[in-house]
């Protein structure tokens, strides 16, 4: 299969390149992963992250044939040659395909990922009702991957002030948790004219997400939720 | 040669579940501490265990620590130290109800209480029947927990390194451990970060099998810098072999869908776990489950072209039960084994999973070096460290339970020791940082060599020929000799990629000397073991040896020598369950 990839090493390069790459695969290679996988051990200078190589650990996102994913779960058989691979758009490019996400989690971090609930707490679990729990479904399952928020035209603008797709969800994430006491500090800390309402339901964030997550829709409700308030 | 240094009162190398957890003790006590990780914490291979985490919460059906102790010891074909069993299982709510207040997003009941689900060798009443014992956030609740302690750390303001990859340990003349060399992947800087206390949470290495369930990140790295420094490593010739991993792909089908009712069958449709396990069948343990499998595949009753693999069956669960609580492995059979379970069975076969074996430590996360003694500085916990509390087969949803008791007890060792310590610390040794800067030296002025990926290969072919499900004896012998042979190889690697800049070719050449040491204790230490125990089995000794070999192995690196140290039977308050034959 043939392959063209973005290269770029700071130490070498004066500005990046794209090379092509022409790759014999096995009839066991079933994923874009194991392609690049085999191109390392052609070349060994061609620098990527990844881990899991099953979709659970959000490393190896990147730009394929134009849109974001993860190479551990896109299938070589779908991709039109030559794939055309990128770093993930808007973050700095550090080398080849990884990219500087501090940004990126910098938002996550904004929105007090973590529950908050000072009442002291009982000796057994806290109760929580099956539906309410279900309220995280959709929610809890995002890898941080950052394949939404880089696809994301407000957030390429105003990586610094608008949370992104990735952060908003895990920001409502919190808010629907029932066991959470501090849902107006969370409102209060997303009602500006960026952080959240940047958001223009462009829905790339929808289209992308590896996981089938809908932050579009998470967005939607904590505008609903600033509305409700104010009334 | 000159190496910049940073000091710590504590340094934490590994960012998943027993890191983390181990992390927050640390922060919360008001500690300086340093967390390295190779990746960003969520990415930790905890993150992709799927089953749940054991607790005899008693939330579905009455249950009690001690019949969870019971199963654990017998799980563990009685090499498991029952001390560390009892402690282990006896903090098991406690750490589980602690992650709930953290925010983990179990499922619940409909009276509000965390769900639990059976799982393979739990069971009620010392072995009657199986029991609801593993808590469970769908079947993806290592990434539920995972991301549930980075979130805590976050709270915590623990202070990451990310990207950071250990690369030895600091040790003074007194044998004292002074924290550890590493590399900053971004710059390609190397530093010490010395600290009072050292903790490896650095997981596993199933990466030294070519048919593994495990991250390409899990290579050992804490047990390659363990055995470099001579510290022995403990029962290494313990490997699980998960009964359920894609056949082809390696990846991961969680017990929890036999726990949920799914099962095993060979081409004829026959449901041949009933003839292995007439008790608890499909749910025995998983050394006895893998087994069953690799002899029906074996003897010709496999399924598929080749009679390659085993069928999991789940279809008649329904799509409503298998959207709702194993969500996780419905989108991992479409996209890696082509079938939706919710009509076809999974094809799977036995896969390495996960390690037994490890640096020896006590239930507080101490380090013991030769003759059992406390390695001063020095803590592990997690999957690179062996309690004993797995033995030679870990039952299924133990592991994230590990994870939380002991990274917690060495957290809390690490705080108890150094608030006696208030004197200055120890100078580094002058030549500190030397033995690491000479192996990235070597790397960097290699000319030629063999590729990294090759001797990789090589490695886990032999491992995977030679000391896998069913050992032989003359394969073993063989097998020694071969990884010998590759370990000679990997002082002749070489990388083109000379690049300070994220340099991912010097990371794997790195990995790969972590990943020889544990081959190499594994098959020496299987060599060695003249009985079949858990999930070590061979062929010429088909029988648990009590009288010889009811004793742990400890590998040194130094001269490829072994010794043995005892069990311990004797629990902490209770009696001790004594060995006995082991039927499901």
């Amino acid at each position: 299969m043939r392959f063209q990839i973005y290269r770029y090493n700071p130490d070498t390069d004066s500005k990046p390149r794209m090379q092509f790459y022409d790759v014999a695969m096995e009839p066991t290679d079933r994923m874009l992963l194991d392609a690049l996988v085999r191109i390392k051990m052609e070349d060994d200078t061609f620098a990527f992250r990844r881990s899991c190589r099953e979709g659970v650990c959000g490393s190896d996102a990147m730009n394929i044939n134009g849109k974001n994913g993860l190479a551990c779960i896109t299938k070589l058989a779908d991709l039109q040659e030559p794939v055309v691979i990128r770093p993930l758009p808007g973050l700095p490019v550090i080398r080849d395909l990884i990219v500087d996400m501090s940004q990126f989690f910098k938002q996550y971090h904004s929105i007090k990922p973590y529950v908050v609930n000072d009442t002291p707490p009982p000796e057994k679990e806290r109760l929580q009702s099956p539906e309410d729990r279900e309220e995280l479904n959709g929610l809890y399952e995002c890898i941080l991957c950052a394949c939404c928020s880089t696809s994301c035209p407000s957030f390429w603008w105003n990586p610094d002030k608008f949370v992104g797709p990735a952060g908003l969800l895990q920001a409502y994430r919190f808010i629907a948790d029932t066991r959470d006491q501090t849902i107006n500090e969370r409102l209060d800390n997303l009602e500006d004219p960026y952080r959240l309402f940047r958001c223009h339901s462009i829905m790339n964030c929808v289209d992308v997400c590896p996981k089938g997550l809908n932050p579009t829709k998470a967005i939607g409700k904590i505008k609903d939720l600033l509305v409700k308030r104010t009334v | 040669m000159a190496i910049a240094v940073r000091q710590f009162d504590a340094v934490v190398v590994g960012a998943g579940g027993s890191g983390l957890r181990a992390a927050l003790q640390l922060a919360e006590a008001n500690l300086k501490v340093a967390v390295l990780s190779k990746v960003f914490p969520t990415r930790s291979h905890t993150v992709a265990a799927q089953g749940g985490v054991s607790a005899s919460l008693g939330n579905e059906e009455p249950d009690n620590w001690h019949w969870h102790m019971y199963d654990t010891v017998k799980g563990s074909d009685y090499l498991g130290d029952q001390d560390a069993i009892e402690f282990m299982c006896r903090k098991a709510s406690e750490v589980v109800v602690e992650l709930e207040h953290y925010g983990m997003p179990f499922d619940r009941l409909d009276n509000g209480k965390i769900y639990q689900r059976p799982f393979g060798g739990h069971t009620s009443n010392y072995g009657e029947r199986a029991i609801k014992r593993a808590c469970a956030a769908a079947d993806r609740t290592g990434h539920a927990m995972l991301h549930t302690l980075y979130q805590r750390n976050v709270r915590a303001r623990t202070q990451f390194f990310v990207e950071w990859m250990a690369l030895d340990l600091v040790r003074d003349a007194e044998g004292r451990v002074l924290g550890v060399t590493a590399l900053e992947m971004e710059t390609g800087e190397v530093m010490i970060l010395k600290a009072r206390a050292t903790l490896f949470a650095t997981g596993g290495a199933g990466r030294i099998y070519s048919a593994s369930t495990n991250a390409f990140i899990n290579t050992g790295d804490g047990l390659g810098m363990a055995a470099r420094a001579g510290i022995p490593l403990e029962d290494m010739e313990f490997w699980q072999f998960h009964p359920t991993g894609v056949a082809g792909a390696g990846v991961l089908i969680t017990e929890g869908v036999r726990g949920e009712g799914g099962f095993l069958l060979n081409k004829n449709g026959e449901r041949f776990m009933e003839r292995y396990a007439p008790t608890v069948k499909d749910l025995a343990s998983r050394d006895v489950v893998a087994r069953a499998m690799a002899t029906e595949i074996k003897e010709g009753r496999g399924a598929g072209k080749d009679g390659e693999y085993i069928l999991l069956k789940l279809d008649h669960l329904g799509a409503d039960v298998i959207d709702k609580r194993l969500p996780g492995i419905r989108e991992i059979a479409i996209k890696f084994a082509n079938c939706d379970p919710v009509k076809d069975p999974i094809p799977v076969v036995p896969t390495c999973h996960y390690q037994m074996g490890g640096i020896p430590t006590n239930m507080h996360g101490q380090v013991l070096g030769s003759g059992d003694r406390i390695v001063p500085g020095f803590y592990a916990a997690g999957e690179c460290a062996c309690v004993s509390v797995h033995g030679a087969n870990r039952l299924g949803t133990n592991s994230l339970l590990d994870l939380l008791v002991f990274g917690k007890s060495a957290g809390e060792q690490v705080v108890k020791d150094l608030k006696g310590e208030t004197g200055a610390m120890p100078e580094l040794p002058k030549d500190a940082g030397d033995y690491t800067l000479s192996r990235l030296a070597r790397l960097d002025s290699a000319t030629s060599g063999e590729r990294v990926s090759d001797v990789g290969a090589e490695m886990r072919r032999v491992m995977q020929l030679h000391c896998g499900v069913f050992r032989f004896p003359d394969s073993l012998v063989e097998g020694v000799r071969k990884i010998k042979e590759v370990a000679e190889r990997t002082k002749s690697t070489f990388i083109k990629d000379k690049s300070k800049v994220f340099n991912t070719a010097r990371v794997e050449a790195l990995e790969h000397e972590n990943l020889i040491e544990v081959a190499l204790s594994t098959m020496v230490s299987a060599e060695a073991r003249k009985e079949s125990r858990g999930a070590h089995d061979r062929s010429d000794f088909p029988n648990r040896d009590d009288v010889n070999w009811m004793k742990h192995t400890m590998w040194f690196k130094d001269g490829n020598r072994l010794e043995y140290k005892p069990v311990q039977l004797k629990p902490l308050t209770v009696e001790m369950f004594e060995p006995k034959a082991r039927v499901y």
